[in-house]
């Protein structure tokens, strides 16, 4: 129980110290938004602009919708991956990597640390983002099930924090370069999963792939519960591929940073200098 | 002045190599040519340390003592040897060695947009120590350590580097280690924070039952602190003995009362005689 205390009060010191440099980094922060913000709009206006794209009638309201799910769903899962996959790029960027690794903690409670920060902030962020785009169109909300999308979401970015801490490994075996990897990382799963299409018009090779990423089965869900109203009940088809991602994921993050953590202090690239 | 029966750091037969990539290649390119040098930094190691004792290491730049320090400090991993802290070994149980130890680097270290409470009180956290109580005790030691209230307060990087290692020393306090490993502490500080600095591993040393670990590069620093020194040089012990001994050794007093700066020059010489050789 002692013990128990220690690992939640430890863990917290990420929540806490994250906070705290977000406070401190406003600024960045704020340009942030706003480049969110526009890039929200512009590819939810491609669904505004269908119809004078094609001149064939098209459900604008629907294509709307359909986009601003992608945008924001991938938005919220690439805020949750960003924050795991680059707390050690940071704390090299801050030098204080040897301090973090040389504290009596396991990397279980240092990663339940900036998950739980990870998850609030990525919540805050995108509903900021949703409640400026909601003044430029009209949305219409009245059929979606939103308990069940917000359900879907949180069983989602389970994975994704999964492959966030393989991601975040990176930058600990390629100090140079590791932390660009991440965005090939990211990249690849903006194109497989579907985020501003149906994963049916990719190539057919390229469908398997789309099934093995996690985000597809999000979006999927989300796009059943908010377009079509579906009740949660109905999510099981989407949520238990998620729950086992997830659930296998997440160890085996765990399981690939203490490879890379050993290699690290194997090889001196933890840091070299001093 | 210290428990002769206690052994706080046992270090065995340690070796540390590094692979050093000469620019950037490609992986298969790499084979067979001179693009991968091993560096050997610390080459078979052996001494103790015992409880209560402040243990120097001297040596040139580049001779391994902060290899050495991280080995201890478990951010590196030895080829070879072993290292145990208080009956912990460094490699199995990783942990236990890691609530016992603390380490101060040349380099400060810190968030630097956050101010020194929030970087002492992540650090608290990190030790598994109450909030409330931390703050307090941080305010005390910083205080101890000279930092003006407001200062306490104020992002890391609008402070120079003498606050900064000050901070830097707090942190390491804070947690109570009992073994310090203290990696050239003063290093860049001007000679009143010098003293200030020095005096207070002293006062670790007599008062609170630290064992500590100090490397620098100030051979008087070395001579009025340490109870033993070891000269390092390209990765390995030339000599280990009390200050008094290691000037004995060399006991060649032209003129002049020997000091350790003497016997570091007399010990560590040889690379320089060397290069003159080749040239
Ligand atoms: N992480 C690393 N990767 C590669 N080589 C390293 C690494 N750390 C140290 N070295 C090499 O090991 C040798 C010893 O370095 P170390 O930093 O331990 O010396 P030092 O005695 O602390 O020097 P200084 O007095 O300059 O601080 C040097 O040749 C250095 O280049
Ligand atoms: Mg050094």
């Amino acid at each position: 129980m002692a013990q128990l205390i220690r690992e939640i009060r430890a863990s917290y010191a990420f929540v806490e110290r994250n906070f705290n440099l977000v406070r401190r980094y406003w600024g960045w922060e704020l340009v942030w938004l706003a480049y969110s913000i526009a890039s929200t709009l512009s590819i939810t206006y491609i669904g505004a602009g269908m119809e004078a794209i094609t001149g064939v009638q098209v459900d604008s309201n629907y294509l709307i919708l359909y986009l601003l799910i992608g945008t924001m769903v991938w938005r919220f899962l690439a805020i949750v991956f960003d924050n795991i996959s680059e707390m050690i790029a940071w704390e090299r960027w801050e030098d204080t990597i040897e301090y973090t690794f040389m504290a009596p903690i396991t990397r279980f409670t240092q990663m339940m640390g900036q998950t739980v920060f990870a998850v609030i902030y990525s919540l805050i962020f995108t509903a900021v983002i949703l409640g400026v785009v909601a003044l430029f169109f009209h949305l219409d909300l009245r059929n979606a099930n939103l308990v069940g999308a917000a359900a879907m979401l949180l069983v989602g970015s389970l994975s994704f924090i999964g492959l966030g801490i393989v991601a975040s490994v990176l930058p600990l075996l390629f100090p140079e370069r590791g932390a660009q990897m991440t965005n090939v990382i990211q990249a690849v799963f903006l194109l497989i999963s579907g985020v501003y299409y149906p994963i049916e018009v990719l190539p057919a090779w390229m469908q398997p792939l789309a099934r093995l990423s996690p985000a597809t089965f999000v979006l999927e869900g989300m796009r059943a519960t908010i377009l079509n109203g579906a009740p949660t009940a109905s999510l099981w088809p989407y949520m238990w591929p998620l729950l086992v991602a997830g659930i296998v994921a997440v160890p085996i993050g765990l399981w690939v940073f203490r490879l890379g953590e050993r290699y690290a202090k194997r090889t001196g690239k933890l840091k070299r200098n001093g | 002045m210290y428990d002769n029966m206690q052994i706080a750091l046992d270090v065995s037969a340690v070796t540390k190599q590094f692979v050093k990539a000469k620019g950037l290649r490609w992986p298969w390119k790499r084979k067979n040519d001179d693009g991968r040098k091993p560096v050997v930094a610390i080459d078979n190691v052996s001494f103790t340390v015992r409880r209560g004792e402040v243990f120097g290491i001297l040596g040139p730049n580049g001779s391994g003592k902060s290899t050495l320090v991280r080995c201890i400090a478990t951010l590196l991993l030895p080829d070879q040897g072993e290292i145990v802290v208080f009956g912990h070994n460094v490699m199995q149980e990783e942990m236990a060695v890691k609530r016992l130890i603390n380490r101060v680097s040349v380099e400060a270290s810190f968030f630097k947009k956050l101010t020194p409470m929030e970087n002492l009180l992540y650090g608290a956290r990190l030790y598994g120590m109450e909030a409330q109580d931390s703050r307090k005790q941080i305010l005390a030691i910083l205080d101890r350590l000279g930092l003006k209230k407001e200062d306490v307060y104020r992002p890391m990087e609008e402070m120079s580097r003498g606050m900064q290692q000050k901070v830097a020393i707090a942190r390491a306090f804070l947690t109570q280690p009992i073994l310090l490993l203290l990696d050239e502490p003063t290093t860049g500080l001007d000679p009143r924070s010098k003293r200030e600095v020095q005096a207070f591993v002293e006062e670790l040393r007599d008062r609170h039952d630290a064992t500590i670990l100090l490397t620098t590069h100030d051979m008087q620093e070395a001579d009025s602190l340490c109870n033993r020194v070891a000269i390092l040089d390209e990765g390995r012990i030339v000599a280990l003995d009390t200050p008094a001994g290691l000037k004995a050794q060399v006991g060649r007093s032209n003129g002049h009362e020997v000091t350790l700066e003497d016997v570091f020059m007399e010990l560590t010489g040889k690379q320089l005689h060397r290069e003159e050789e080749a040239a």
